[in-house]
C-alpha cells in the first residue's frame, strides 16, 4: 500500500550520501514528503507549513552524519521535534481539593464517557468522584450520565424539566461538597464552536462553578476544523487540557499537533476505547509516529 | 473569492480554502493546478473565475454521486444505518422516520445498539417525542436478534420503511463487524434483499480518516451509500468528496443540526454551491 514515510525520505535523500552539510536546497524534496504526509495525516496547513519551517532551522548547517541513512537522521530531527511540541505542558491536573473539572466540545467527541473514564481513574488514586449532568439537550443525556456513574459506583447529579444549566452546575457543585466529594466532574452538552448561544452557556457555566480544569474532548479524527474548534473554545473557556478520543482507531490525528500549535493548551489524556478503562495519559511520542504514520 | 483580480496571494487563499475544506490532497492539487492553467491564458482571471473553476472541477469529482432510495413494494423497506462512534446514526434513525412521517410514509425505528449506555432510551426519547412507532431490545441483549424481530414487527403492523439504527464501532475492530454481518444475516431470513440500504454515517468534520472508515466498512460489510452529519458546523465534510471519488459511494443524505428537520436530501448543486458560492453570490 502507502510506501512508509521512512522509505520515501531515504528515497528524497538518498543522493545527499556523501554531501557534508544539509542545506535548504538539499533537502527541498524530502521537505516536500514531510509536508504531504503532515497534511494528509490532518495538521492544518498553516501549522504544518510552520512546522516545516522550524525543522529546516534545525537541519540546516547540519553534518550529514556518517552513521546513518540522511533519511534516517531528517526522520530523528522531525520526529524529536514532533515529540517535543505535542509534550509541551504537563498532563498533570490541579492539585486543588476539590477538584472541579468541566468537559466541553463538540457533539459526540465522547465528553460523557470521558467523564466516566476520569472519575473512575482519579478514584483509584483516592478521589471520591462525583458526576454532574449538564446536558440538558440531547435526548437521554442524563441517562446515559447517570448509567456510566452507577458502572463506576459513583454518585451523578441530575436535575430534570430545568434548562438553566449554571444553576444546575451550581446545585450540582453544593450537594457533591456537602456529601464530602472531592472531585466534581461537569458532563455538557455537544456544541459548535459557532454557537453563540451555547458557547454563552459554557461560560456562565464556568463563572458560576469556577472549575479548576476545563477539558476539551476532541475525536482525533477530527479534520482541519480542529483549529477552530479550539481556539474558540479556548478564548470563551480558557481551556486547560486536551483530551484525545478514539484514538483505538486508526486515525492519524494530525489535529493534536494543530490544536496544541494554535492554543498552547496540553494534551492530557487519550482515549483509547469505549471501556471506562480505555483511557491513558497522553504520550507525545507515540503520537510523533502515529502523525508521522511510523 | 471575491471580483479582485488573481495573485499569487489569491492563489495560496484558494489553497488554505480548500484544505481548510478537508477536500484531501488529490483534489485540492487538481483544483489548483487547472486554476493556474487558466491563470497562465488568461492573467485577467478573477476571484468569481477561479470559483467557477473550482466548482466545476467539483462538479466532475462528484458527477453521478447522488443516491437516491428506491421504497420496495409490499413489504418493508429497510435502511440499516452504521458507523463509527458517536458519528449520528441514533439522531439520523430519528430525523430519517421524521421525514418519512412527514412524507406520509409509515417508517417504523428499531433501537439495535444494545451496547452503549442510554442508547436505547435515547431513541425511545425520539420516538416518543416524534411519534414514531419503535422497537427496542434490552441493553445488553443480541442486537441481530432486535433486528429480526424489528422486521417481523414492521412488516406484522404493516410499517412500509424499517430504519435500524445500529451501536457505534470502529472500523478497525473486527468483531464488532462480524456482529454487524449476523444482523444482515438475520434480517435476511425475512427477506433476502434486506437492508435494501445500509448506509454509513460519516461525522463531516471529521479530516481523512473517513475515506479508511469508509473503505472498510464496504470492505467488511458492503455499503450502499453515505450519509454525512454535521455540516451546520464550519467544516464542509470535504471528506465526502474523498471518499466518492475513491469509493463511488454515493451521498443519500445531509445532516446540518441537532433539530429532527435538520437533514437533507443530498443534491450536487446545492452542496459546490453552499462551497464555491452559487453565481448570483460570485
Ligand atoms: N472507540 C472509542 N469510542 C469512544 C471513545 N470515547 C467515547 N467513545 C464513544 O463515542 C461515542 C460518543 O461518546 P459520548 O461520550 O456520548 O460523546 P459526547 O461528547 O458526550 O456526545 P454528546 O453529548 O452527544 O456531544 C459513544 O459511542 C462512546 O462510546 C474512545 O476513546 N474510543
Ligand atoms: N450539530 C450537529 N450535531 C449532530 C448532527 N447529527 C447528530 N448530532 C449530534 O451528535 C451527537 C452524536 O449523535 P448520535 O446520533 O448520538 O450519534 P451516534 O452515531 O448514534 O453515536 P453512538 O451511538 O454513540 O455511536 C449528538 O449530540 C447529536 O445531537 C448534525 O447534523 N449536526
Ligand atoms: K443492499
Ligand atoms: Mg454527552
Ligand atoms: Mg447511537
Amino acid at each position: 500500500m502507502f510506501e512508509s514515510l521512512t522509505d520515501k525520505l531515504t528515497n528524497a535523500m538518498r543522493h545527499l550520501r556523501g554531501t557534508a552539510k544539509l542545506s535548504e536546497e538539499n533537502m527541498a524534496e524530502a521537505l516536500k514528503e514531510v509536508r504531504a504526509a503532515l497534511l494528509s495525516a490532518d495538521v492544518h496547513f498553516k501549522v504544518a507549513r510552520s512546522f516545516i519551517e522550524r525543522v529546516k532551522e534545525k537541519c540546516v548547517g547540519q553534518d550529514v552524519l556518517k552513521t546513518v541513512t540522511p533519511g534516517q537522521q531528517i526522520i530523528k530531527i522531525i520526529n524529536d521535534e514532533l515529540t517535543a511540541l505535542l509534550g509541551e505542558g504537563s498532563t498533570e491536573l490541579s492539585k486543588k481539593k476539590p477538584l472541579k473539572i468541566m468537559m466541553v466540545g463538540l457533539q459526540g467527541g465522547g465528553k460523557t464517557t470521558t467523564s466516566a473514564k476520569l472519575a473512575k481513574a482519579l478514584k483509584k488514586d483516592g478521589y471520591k468522584p462525583h458526576l454532574v449532568a449538564c446536558d440538558v439537550y440531547r435526548p437521554a443525556a442524563i441517562d446515559q450520565l447517570e448509567t456510566v456513574a452507577r458502572q463506576i459506583d459513583v454518585p451523578c447529579f441530575a436535575k430534570r424539566g430545568t434548562p438553566d444549566v449554571p444553576a444546575i452546575g451550581e446545585e450540582g457543585l453544593s450537594v457533591a461538597k456537602a456529601s464530602g466529594d472531592d472531585l466534581i466532574i461537569f458532563d455538557t452538552a455537544g456544541r459548535l464552536q459557532i454557537d453563540d448561544q451555547l458557547i454563552e452557556e459554557i461560560k456562565e457555566l464556568k463563572r458560576r462553578v469556577q472549575p479548576d480544569e476545563v477539558l476539551l474532548v476532541v475525536d482525533g479524527a477530527i479534520g482541519q476544523e480542529a483549529v477552530n474548534v479550539a481556539k474558540t473554545f479556548n478564548e470563551a473557556v480558557q481551556l486547560t487540557g486536551i483530551v484525545m478520543t478514539k484514538l483505538d482507531g486508526d486515525a492519524r490525528g494530525g489535529a493534536a499537533l494543530s490544536m496544541k500549535e494554535i492554543t498552547e493548551v496540553p494534551i492530557k489524556f487519550a482515549g483509547t476505547g469505549e471501556k471506562l478503562d480505555d483511557f491513558d495519559v497522553f504520550h507525545p511520542d507515540r503520537m510523533a509516529s502515529r502523525i508521522l504514520g511510523m | 473569492f471575491g471580483r479582485k483580480k488573481l495573485d499569487a496571494n489569491s492563489i495560496e487563499e484558494l489553497e488554505e480554502a480548500l484544505f481548510a475544506s478537508d477536500f484531501g490532497y488529490e483534489t485540492t492539487e487538481e483544483i489548483i493546478e487547472e486554476t493556474q492553467k487558466a491563470y497562465k491564458k488568461d492573467k485577467e482571471l478573477r476571484g468569481k473565475d477561479v470559483a467557477a473553476i473550482g466548482s466545476s472541477v467539483l462538479k466532475r469529482v462528484l458527477d453521478g454521486s447522488e443516491g437516491r432510495i428506491q421504497f420496495v413494494e409490499g413489504s418493508p423497506t429497510v435502511i440499516c444505518l452504521i458507523g463509527v462512534n458517536g458519528s449520528g446514526k441514533t439522531t439520523t434513525t430519528a430525523k430519517l422516520g421524521h421525514q418519512y412521517k412527514q412524507d406520509g410514509r409509515n417508517p417504523m425505528v428499531a433501537a439495535c445498539d444494545t451496547f452503549r449506555a442510554a442508547a436505547i432510551e435515547q431513541l425511545k426519547e425520539w420516538s416518543s417525542r416524534l411519534g414514531l412507532d419503535i422497537i427496542a431490545g434490552q441493553h445488553g441483549a443480541d442486537s441481530a436478534a432486535v433486528a429480526f424481530d424489528a422486521y417481523q414487527a414492521a412488516k406484522a403492523r404493516g410499517h412500509d420503511t424499517l430504519i435500524i439504527d445500529t451501536a457505534g464501532r470502529l472500523h478497525t475492530k473486527s468483531n464488532l463487524m462480524d456482529e454487524l454481518a449476523k444482523i444482515r444475516r438475520v434480517l435476511q431470513k425475512h427477506d433476502e434483499a434486506a437492508p435494501h440500504y445500509s448506509l454509513l454515517v460519516v461525522d463531516g468534520s471529521l479530516g481523512s480518516n473517513s475515506i479508511e472508515q469508509a473503505r472498510v466498512f464496504n470492505e467488511k460489510f458492503g455499503l450502499d451509500g453515505l450519509v454525512v452529519t454535521k455540516l451546520d458546523g464550519t467544516s464542509r465534510g470535504g471528506a465526502l468528496v474523498g471518499i466518492y471519488r475513491e469509493l463511488k459511494l454515493p451521498i443519500f443524505f445531509l445532516g446540518f443540526g441537532e433539530k429532527p428537520e435538520d437533514l437533507q436530501e443530498y443534491r450536487i448543486d446545492n452542496y459546490v454551491d453552499a462551497i464555491f458560492g452559487s453565481d448570483e453570490e460570485a
